[in-house]
């Protein structure tokens, strides 16, 4: 850094930052992770439990609110600290948990690594994160410092580099900073995978006074919450992307459009802005340089067709969401007519790292057209449910079974849901398939936001496609014929067959209309909207025709389509708890003592075969289902 | 806008003289070249695009385009047939008919209905095979002395409310709702005559359907 008063100015935020870093380390403190996913497994209650614990045994702990670790299937949990004992996470952590880390751990001197999880930092004692398979193939880069800061408190992020990079920018030409994207061929996290430095330069290229920059935080995929973790967990990280993508293209105003159902998030951001104006890291005169810009927040309203960019910038214009032709893109004439730069959560808070460590860094992870990480939410079928990061061109085996330690109760796989609405199924004979921006499209389904549905054999392949293809039907704005009413149609189509009134003819017209709206939609709402079918059609065409052809459900997950049988070499007959367990009283006892249900009354709510004991696991779902009575001996 | 510079596209082999910066629908337009097209303004700089009728092929382009989103282009080579472009205006239009309340003869825009000229310019039938029918149940607003408003004969394409807002200047109407909710209405979708509508009968003229109609004297 050539200019010394932001050099100077930086310095001193910094020695700051990491004394008091330092400060911190000299005695104990405890971590809990209260992001939304922590606080809906209950960590306010946690944190509430160790201030009582740490107030009633006198305990002098500094108790600290961090972010997400990504591990949601061991939420609520916590880190704690003390000298002399490796850093410790802790999972799963309940009240009598918390209670007995204060009393035997930080009051005495047992770590009670019963409880414990990993460690943090490399030890002799216990293994490190690292040391399971999830951690041989992670590699953290945005999620680095998620659920190890405090977001609330920007010193945090300082002591570990943070703001190095905007510091650094300040001293370069808006030109280089551009190019520098450019070079690490970081692409959009969106979902499209549009090049960001290609964009940042129409947009630097474009000579007009006012410039604007938006973070796109209007996350809606089901199942997809990466950005909702980023934003709670580490908001300077993207504050900072968004104040060095503003410096290279000349942009002195910034918006993050964030949804409203995100609260927290909101309330972190708005925290974190104003910790940022207070040392002068945004603001008139940032790092006391003459580059100005500041960041407004503004919430969304629920409409998930708000992520798509020029529906955003309708929205903030004042407009209703809904989108509108391009060309002409964003970064020529965007909000208010100026040229403007839409990114992504995770796309801006790549670039401090970027800039950081230098483009052929970043190049160096990944594949060479996908550089770096892609995260994904974990959801569905997988035992290790969470967010991960891992580096692109990781194998989807290797995501399924090793990162989320393969399938729940070791049913067989069959698919993955990757990309949430707008992406499609892919099956077994994928699972080899190594995952970048490309190889998604080509295998036709699309990286989209991150989600990634993992699939079973107890997943019916055409129901999975109705219900995505309902998720984008209700969220269709209106506004053009083929995704208004042709994604309408597909549904109602698919709605047939999975109730069993699906025509043979179905299909073809199915496949038609979804070739037409893909081609014919205005924005990529309607043009995605048809991929989750068209993968399923094309991978799982066996499952539909059962549907139609046999009126048979092959994943028996269709409700319309099969039946409850009791099988009496099965049934104990002295145990009446699947009679208990139906509303209906459709299962009933015959004159032999069997139990056998009345087709006629049941509703086919399950109840029954949870409640059959696993020792006769004698209820079963049959396929097509069965007229008159149940039971094979009547 | 100032036009003053021309350019020379092709049009299915025929080449024609166009305004600089005008968008294709209109130069074909205007020079007797039929394109199908509901929602298309030519004054409004940014359009709609969400009929999605007016699709033709340009050379250089992947896919089939919309004509009105098109600016014109020196040496522009345009198709307005194709298989391509066959199918996906069929289907649109399949489509609309999908939404469409049935019953020519018993429609006043019988006789002056896009709907029925593009179904006779594309040989298209004025009737869904494959489709179901999605036409909702709603009552025809009668409330106005001058014209009626029948929500199931509407084709979204919004004419109405840019008239309302750009030439009558009143705002007593606007698109509302999202999906296939999507609907012309006044705000509060209160019936027409308890809105601030004038009955100026701008929007009736520019109704390309029997959506809205004026009434018989």
């Amino acid at each position: 850094m050539s200019n010394p008063a932001v050099e100077k100015m930086y310095r001193e935020l910094r020695d700051k930052a990491v004394s008091k870093a330092e400060g911190m380390n000299e005695k104990p403190y405890v971590m809990v992770g209260t992001a939304t996913c922590g606080r809906a497994a209950g960590a306010m209650k946690i944190l509430e439990t160790f201030r009582d614990e740490l107030a009633g045994h006198q305990v002098d702990a500094e108790l600290l609110e961090v972010g997400c670790l990504g591990h949601c299937y061991a939420e609520p949990m916590v880190a704690v600290y003390k000298p002399g004992h490796p850093f410790l996470c802790y999972g799963n952590v309940d009240e009598g948990i918390a209670s007995r880390l204060v009393s035997d751990f930080l009051v005495g001197d047992d770590p009670c690594f019963e409880f414990a999880m990993a460690a943090f930092e490399p030890n002799d004692v216990f293994p490190t994160f690292a040391d399971y398979p999830r951690g041989v193939y992670e590699q953290k880069i945005i999620l680095a410092d998620c659920g190890l800061i405090n977001p609330e408190d920007i010193d945090h992020y300082i002591a570990r580099d943070g703001y190095l990079a905007l510091a650094k920018v300040l001293d370069m030409d808006p030109g280089a900073v551009v190019e520098e994207i450019k070079e690490s061929r970081l692409r959009g996290r969106g979902g499209a995978g549009f090049p960001a430095g290609k964009k940042w330069e129409i947009c630097l290229k474009a000579e007009e006074p006012v410039k604007y920059v938006i973070c796109n935080a209007d996350e809606g995929d089901p199942g997809a919450f990466m950005d909702r973790a980023l934003l709670e967990s580490n908001p300077h990280q993207l504050i900072e992307g968004l104040a060095i993508a503003a410096y290279a293209v000349g942009a002195s105003q910034g918006y993050i459009y964030v949804r409203a159902e995100y609260p927290l998030a909101i309330k972190r951001l708005h925290t974190a802005l104003d910790q940022a104006r207070d040392k002068g890291l945004i603001g008139e005169s940032v790092l006391g340089s003459d580059f100005k810009f500041d960041i407004q927040i503004f919430q969304g309203s629920g409409a998930f067709v708000c992520g798509e960019e020029t529906a955003l910038i309708s929205s903030i214009e004042g407009n209703p969401g809904i989108p509108g032709h391009r060309p002409p893109f964003p970064a020529v004439s965007g909000l208010r007519g100026k040229p403007t730069i839409i990114n992504n959560v995770k796309t801006l808070s790549y670039v401090p790292h970027v800039i950081r460590n230098g483009a052929a860094w970043f190049r160096g992870i990944g594949t060479p057209n996908s550089p770096g990480t892609a995260v994904f939410a974990l959801a569905g079928k997988v035992v290790n449910t969470g967010l991960v990061e891992v580096p692109m061109g990781t194998s989807l085996r290797t995501l399924v079974y090793d990162v989320g330690n393969g399938i729940k109760e070791e049913k067989a796989f069959k698919a993955v849901q990757i990309g949430g609405p707008s992406g499609g199924c892919l099956p077994e004979s994928a699972l080899d398939l190594e995952i970048d921006f490309d190889s998604l499209q080509h295998a036709g389904a699309m990286m989209g936001s991150g989600g990634l549905v993992v699939l079973d054999e107890e997943d019916c392949m055409v129901e999975i496609a109705r219900f995505f293809l309902e998720f984008t039907q209700k969220e269709s704005c209106g506004k053009c014929t083929f995704c208004r009413l042709g994604t309408k149609q597909m549904l109602e189509i698919l709605t047939d067959i999975t109730k069993g009134r699906g025509k043979p003819e179905a299909l073809e017209l199915l496949w038609d209309l979804a070739e037409d709206i893909k081609t014919g939609s205005l924005c990529a709402l309607g043009k995605t909207a048809p991929n989750p079918v068209l993968s399923t059609l094309r991978f799982f065409r066996g499952e539909y025709e059962a549907h139609i052809n046999e009126g048979c459900c092959p994943s028996l997950m269709c409700n319309e389509l099969i039946s409850y049988r009791i099988v009496p070499e099965k049934c104990s007959k002295l145990c009446d708890a699947c009679i208990a367990s139906c509303p209906v009283e459709a299962v009933y006892t015959r004159p032999d003592m069997l139990k056998a249900v009345d087709l006629e009354k049941c509703v086919k709510c399950n109840n029954c075969l949870v409640t059959c004991k696993p020792l006769y696991d004698a209820v079963m779902k049959v396929t097509p289902p069965e007229t008159g009575e149940g039971g094979d001996e009547n | 806008m100032k036009i003053s510079r021309t350019v020379t596209i092709t049009i299915d082999g025929k080449e024609y003289i166009a305004k600089e910066g005008q968008k294709l629908l209109w130069t074909a337009l205007e020079n007797g070249v039929y394109i199908p097209h509901l929602c298309g303004i030519e004054e409004e700089e940014k359009p709609a695009a969400g009929c999605r009728l007016c699709f033709v092929e340009i050379d250089g382009f992947l896919n089939p385009v919309t004509a009105c989103t098109q600016k014109v282009k020196e040496g522009m080579v345009v198709r307005t047939r194709s298989k391509r472009v066959d199918k996906l205006v069929g289907t649109a239009f399949e489509l609309l008919m999908s939404n469409h309340r049935l019953g020519c003869a018993r429609c006043g825009a019988n006789g002056r209905c896009e709907l029925q000229k593009i179904a006779k310019e594309r040989g298209l039938k004025l009737k869904t095979s494959r489709l179901r029918s999605l036409v909702p149940e709603v009552p025809v607003d009668e409330s106005p002395d001058k014209f009626t408003y029948d929500q199931t004969r509407c084709v979204l394409c919004g004419r109405c409310v840019w008239v309302d807002h750009h030439k009558a200047k009143i705002g007593a109407i606007g698109l509302v709702r999202r999906g296939m909710s999507r609907k012309m209405a006044t705000f509060g979708e209160t019936a027409m005559a308890d809105s601030s509508c004038t009955q100026c009968g701008m929007c009736v003229e520019a109704c390309p359907v029997g959506a809205l109609t004026f009434k018989e004297k």
